[in-house]
């Protein structure tokens, strides 16, 4: 082969495509900067795009790329399906669209390992430290990649939400599924070149995957999401490290990193040990909880009109929306929304009481809410809200249940027990619209509904709402 | 020893950028976890270049190619959709009619 042009041989050296490396990865860490603030997130989102853009030239600009024909094909199909994926989903749907990217994520990470075991023939010629790595990406790479499809279907409703398990047998099986795939990693490690063992290895890594999150009821759903989010960022930065790819590295580590965050920070909110929910504690608990719970309920539940509920906030002084996941599933924002604008015209003070895990992600009421216009200001947080309960005359709860339960602070024995809840009860009166009494997503009773300043209104979130708005305007 | 100091400055690397992904990250507003963390979900979609390093070299069989074109593919879904979708989120924050003075930055101002 002749040597290639001044130019071209600029734009391969190393150094050059080092350099564009360091420039995708700074501007990552800016993109992510950006992303902490509301006024500059839009901007950070499409700075670390240009990021990834930079990473993707500088790898393709490499001296042993080639193949081109299938780099084209695969980033075809990829986009082929991702930009539609994108593009319609639903703001509701968000969740699960959310754990599909991110299973596919950690799909990529165990495919590439898995190719680099076939085409060094186990890892021959290799330092044992960049098999070590690569046999780590497999294991989390593929554990993500499933636990993130169950995920998708339980939040689709195409898997059961409900807690499936072995009982108490689980936590052995996991155990033992990790250690398995533990055992056959360090086997190839330390010199077995048969693929028999790296495809066992995936298929213990896949099962644990499914085994870990089948257990995990949908109310959890969030917190493991954001743990296999972090996984996969982990599993790419392994990746890197056996790639020798300082990007890959970086912006692997940093999703690790905030991932960890972000799970921690949702625990936190729901009162839940990330042990516990990895163990599937909660689902058997709360079953039984809820069982020996549901017969102790002496008081009665006094349902209510669109008509009544209409009367009692038009003349109300101040109301406060506590929006939960109910009004994500009715697509009811919009109806909210209008809800609210015609009690303002009647000078009736409203506000929005956000907690932080209420739908199925921090933020997702947020979001939904957004979408609808709903001003910024009109949304308050959890401890901000609690302090104007006391002076709110109609608390409208739509669609959320466990997040007001008062079972939380006065029932030890709760399985939600300590978790922090929106006090509603201390206004003067509660509407709840809800479709049934069926308990939430954590399948516990809910004692606000039983008690004497609450009414309930049946009835979908979206049809109830309008409904009330149209009773309005005969006031 | 080029190997061992290969391994010890991408192991600094690492622990650099879990820092300065803990620093970064714990200061976003709860409002923003959501698109935060399907942001930081796209990012991970990085592992789209190590599909594209491996694809280039010689020697992958006709097996090895379906793995990394599918590789090469589900890395595409988890970038283009993950920055689309996290996009589309945060147009919704944008638009605010003014809802307090902070918030109105994004706008240019008339």
């Amino acid at each position: 082969m002749s040597a290639p042009p001044l130019a071209t041989s600029f734009l391969q050296s190393s150094s050059f495509l080092d350099v564009l490396y360091i420039i995708a990865f700074g501007l990552f860490i800016q993109g992510l900067r950006g992303l902490s603030g509301p006024t500059t997130a839009v901007r950070g989102n499409r700075i670390a795009a240009v990021g990834m853009a930079i990473a993707v030239i500088a790898t393709l600009l490499n001296r042993n790329e080639g193949n081109w024909g299938l780099i084209v094909l695969g980033i075809a199909l990829g986009t082929a399906v991702g930009v539609p994926a994108a593009r319609q989903v639903k703001m509701t749907a968000m969740p699960q669209m959310v754990a599909l990217f991110n299973g596919v994520g950690g799909g990529a990470v165990f495919l590439i390992s898995w190719s680099e075991f076939r085409l060094t023939h186990g890892y021959q010629g290799t330092a044992t430290y960049i098999a070590i790595f690569s046999l780590f990406a497999a294991i989390v790479g593929s554990v993500s990649f499933w636990g993130s499809n169950i995920a998708f279907g339980k939040l689709q409703e195409i898997i059961p939400g409900r807690p499936i398990s072995l009982g108490s047998a689980q936590q052995i099986v996991n155990l033992l599924l990790l250690i398995l795939a533990l055992a056959a990693g360090v086997d190839i490690a330390a010199g077995a070149h048969s693929e028999g063992i790296f495809i066992g290895m995936l298929i213990c890594a896949a099962l644990l995957g499914n085994a870990v999150v089948f257990p995990i009821g949908g109310a959890d759903m969030p917190v493991v999401i954001s743990m296999l989010n972090a996984f996969t960022g982990l599993s790419a930065a392994a990746t890197g490290i056996a790639l020798n790819n300082p990007a890959l590295i970086v912006a692997g580590m940093i999703v690790g990193a905030s991932g960890t965050i972000l799970t921690n920070l949702m625990a936190t909110a729901m009162n839940r040990s990330i042990p516990a929910i990895v163990a599937g504690g909660f689902g058997g608990g709360g079953a039984v909880e809820g069982a020996s719970g549901a017969g102790e309920h002496a008081g009665t539940v006094r349902s209510t009109s669109a008509a009544d509920a209409a009367i009692q906030l038009a003349y109300a002084n101040r109301v406060m929306i506590v929006p939960g996941y109910g009004m994500a599933v009715a697509q009811a924002q919009h109806a909210v929304r209008e809800l609210t604008k015609e009690l303002e015209k009647r000078g009736v003070e409203v506000g929005f009481a956000i907690h932080p895990v209420a739908g199925r992600m921090p933020g997702h009421m947020n979001v939904l809410l957004a979408e609808a216009d709903v001003p910024y200001d009109q949304l308050e947080e959890m401890d901000e809200a609690n302090q104007e309960f006391g002076r709110t005359d109609v608390s409208l709860v739509i669609g959320a249940n466990d997040v007001t339960n008062p079972a939380a602070k006065n029932t030890p024995s709760s399985p939600i027990y300590g978790m922090p809840i929106l006090e509603v009860s201390n206004s003067h009166s509660v509407i709840v619209i809800k479709r049934s009494m069926n308990p939430g997503f954590a399948g516990i009773e809910n004692e606000l509904y039983y008690e004497p300043e609450t009414t309930m209104l049946f009835g979908d979130a979206k049809a109830a709402v309008s409904e009330i708005t149209a009773e309005l305007a005969h006031i | 020893m080029i190997l061992a100091s290969t391994l010890t400055t991408n192991l600094a690397i690492l622990v650099l950028a879990g820092f300065i992904g803990f620093v970064v990250i714990s200061k976003v507003p709860n409002t923003l976890h959501t698109p935060l963390m399907s942001g930081t979900n796209a990012i991970h979609g990085i592992v789209l270049l190590g599909g594209l390093l491996i694809v280039g070299l010689s020697g992958n069989s006709a097996f090895n190619k379906v793995i990394l074109v599918i590789a090469i593919a589900f890395g595409t879904i988890n970038v283009v959709g993950g920055f689309l979708v996290t996009d589309r989120m945060l147009e919704m924050f944008k638009s605010k009619p003014k809802a307090g003075g902070d918030k109105a930055g994004e706008e240019k101002k008339p």
